[in-house]
């Protein structure tokens, strides 16, 4: 793994909060007031009301594995060393989906379905990127 | 009724008629060549196909005053570049669901009395300037999550895992297409026929797609010229109608490749059949919007060509290669064989099929066409041979 390497977010005044819990290990995901459902990229309004009424919520790190796909094809000098790698789509149990990569775990051992927890190994200067991996046995 | 009826959706029921009905025809289309050629670019891909469609159309530059620029950079430049000084002009976003978006702007201006006659003008060198489609920032860049195929590959392996399909269905696609570019001599592909083994065992490129799942970027351009269906009569070409279009917008995916396969925006474009008038059984060839292979069986789920999850079943035993099944679908050659230009070929292809000029692709005695674009702007219309 180089996560040290790979791209840096893009950050705008609505995702700042997300990645400064990322560097604490913790994720959160924004929650409408209105209609207590979680969303995610950050925005400045909530999808579900149009209204910026929303609050920050710690979120369990845990869902389920939605998809995944193996990229042979490079294009990011700073992924080039992962070739091929693992993108996994990941339903969090709070409703949103997260793209993200498989830690502790290959491809060839991902089932769509199983559950699955993030953890956060570490990422490009400055940044911590959460990663998901098999979920423990509660 | 075909044998593939038992297997469709019943299309719904032609009740009132809709206001753009037959309102608006094709009457000229061009295209260049498709290949690598750096040493034109967009504008000068685009003067030659616009050239090509108004000599088609029997018409002159000053006939011209609608005009619709798409990936060419700028419009003014392009304008005035062909010397067009029109009352109508505008460039549309670059992704290829534009493409019908920008057809169904120049019906609206034509009906609307903002232009008379709309010329339609695609140019594009990605594959000169070695265009990637992926990397840079964005969202998901961090995890290395980029590019459409990827997006598709995602939304594939969700589907076998749902209705057991497979990525060797998605051959069929892949050998049907092929197998039109071999009859079609201007095809990027021609003269290269694959099989279902090659499908299978291409270079991964986004596993669970591989190469042959992916179309095909070269340079080249395609213009269209679209009037009044009143107008088209007095002109030299067979005219072809825009009987139907119908469109709707999903954008709630948080970036995200859809949950749904577009699954209920593209059941929502099924109301194209009533807008033009015809049903399933009047059409006899498809034009579909094949990026990526799998595109083309959402397309067919939604549209209800075959029930959801049955794509693969549908599609095996050559449903959609000419000469073999019901729906012979791009007959070109499409985005996979012929050359990805973004749904405006795919267009042309049915314009010139109903202008029955087809020669050894062509569908025989086709009356009407239906095209499909399954994205976030999902959408359908369907075309048909003047009576």
């Amino acid at each position: 793994m180089s996560l040290g390497t790979r791209p840096k977010p893009v950050i705008d005044n609505w995702n700042r909060a997300f990645w400064t819990a990322c560097g604490e290990k913790q994720l959160i995901l924004q929650r409408c007031l209105a209609t207590g459902r979680c969303f995610f990229p950050p925005a400045p309004v909530s999808p579900f009301s149009g209204r910026p009424e929303w609050e920050w919520i710690r979120a369990s790190g845990k869902g389920e594995l939605w998809s995944f796909v193996v990229f042979h094809q490079n294009y990011f000098d700073g992924l080039k060393d992962e070739l091929p790698y693992p993108v996994a789509m990941v339903k969090l149990d709070e409703g949103p989906y997260l793209l993200t990569n498989l830690d502790g775990m290959t491809a060839s051992q991902a089932r769509i379905g199983m559950r699955l927890s993030v953890r956060f190994p570490g990422g490009p200067e400055g940044f911590v990127l959460p990663q998901f991996g098999p979920a423990e046995p509660s | 009724m075909s044998p593939s009826a038992e297997m469709t959706l019943a299309a719904p029921a032609i009740a009132v008629t809709w206001p753009m009905r037959d309102k608006v025809a094709f009457v000229g289309v061009g295209t260049t060549r498709y290949g690598n050629f750096p040493e034109t670019d967009s504008y000068g891909l685009g003067c030659e196909a616009l050239s090509q469609a108004l000599k088609d159309a029997g018409l002159k530059r000053d006939d011209i005053d609608g005009l619709i620029v798409n990936r060419i950079p700028s419009y003014e430049r392009f304008a005035e570049t062909m010397g067009i000084d029109p009352q109508y002009c505008l460039l549309t976003e670059t992704p290829g669901r534009f493409s019908g978006v920008s057809m169904a702007l120049a019906a609206q201006a034509i009906v609307s009395g903002a232009a008379k006659t709309v010329a339609l003008v695609y140019g594009n060198n990605g594959r000169s300037v070695r265009m990637l489609y992926g990397g840079g920032d964005s969202q998901w860049s961090p995890w290395g999550m980029t590019s459409p195929g990827a997006i598709h590959a995602m939304m594939w392996r969700r589907h076998m895992h749902q209705f057991g399909t497979t990525h060797a269905d998605l051959g069929a696609v892949s050998v049907a297409f092929r197998s039109h570019a071999c009859l079609n001599p201007a095809a990027v592909m021609h003269g290269r026929s694959i099989t279902l083994a090659d499908h299978a065992s291409a270079r991964p490129v986004c596993e669970p797609l591989r190469l042959l799942d992916y179309c095909l970027i070269n340079d080249g351009a395609v213009a269209w010229i679209m009037t009044s269906a009143e107008r088209a009569r007095d002109l030299q070409q067979p005219a072809v109608l825009l009987s139907g279009y119908a469109r709707q917008d999903a954008f709630h995916y948080g970036s995200a490749p859809p949950d749904d396969f577009w699954l209920p925006s593209l059941t929502a474009c099924r109301n194209v059949y009533a807008r033009a008038g015809l049903g399933r059984d009047d059409i006899q060839g498809l034009g579909v919007y094949d990026n990526f292979s799998p595109t083309v069986m959402f397309s067919l789920e939604g549209l209800g060509f075959c029930k959801q999850g049955e794509s693969g079943d549908f599609v095996r035993d050559g449903m959609l290669q000419l000469g073999k099944g019901r729906w012979p679908t791009n007959t070109s050659g499409g985005h996979l064989s012929d050359s990805y230009m973004q749904g405006w070929g795919l267009i042309a292809e049915c314009v010139r099929q109903l202008r029955h000029e087809c020669g050894e692709r062509q569908i025989p005695d086709v009356q009407a066409m239906q095209y499909i674009c399954a994205t976030n702007i999902a959408q359908s219309a369907i075309l048909r041979r003047a009576a």
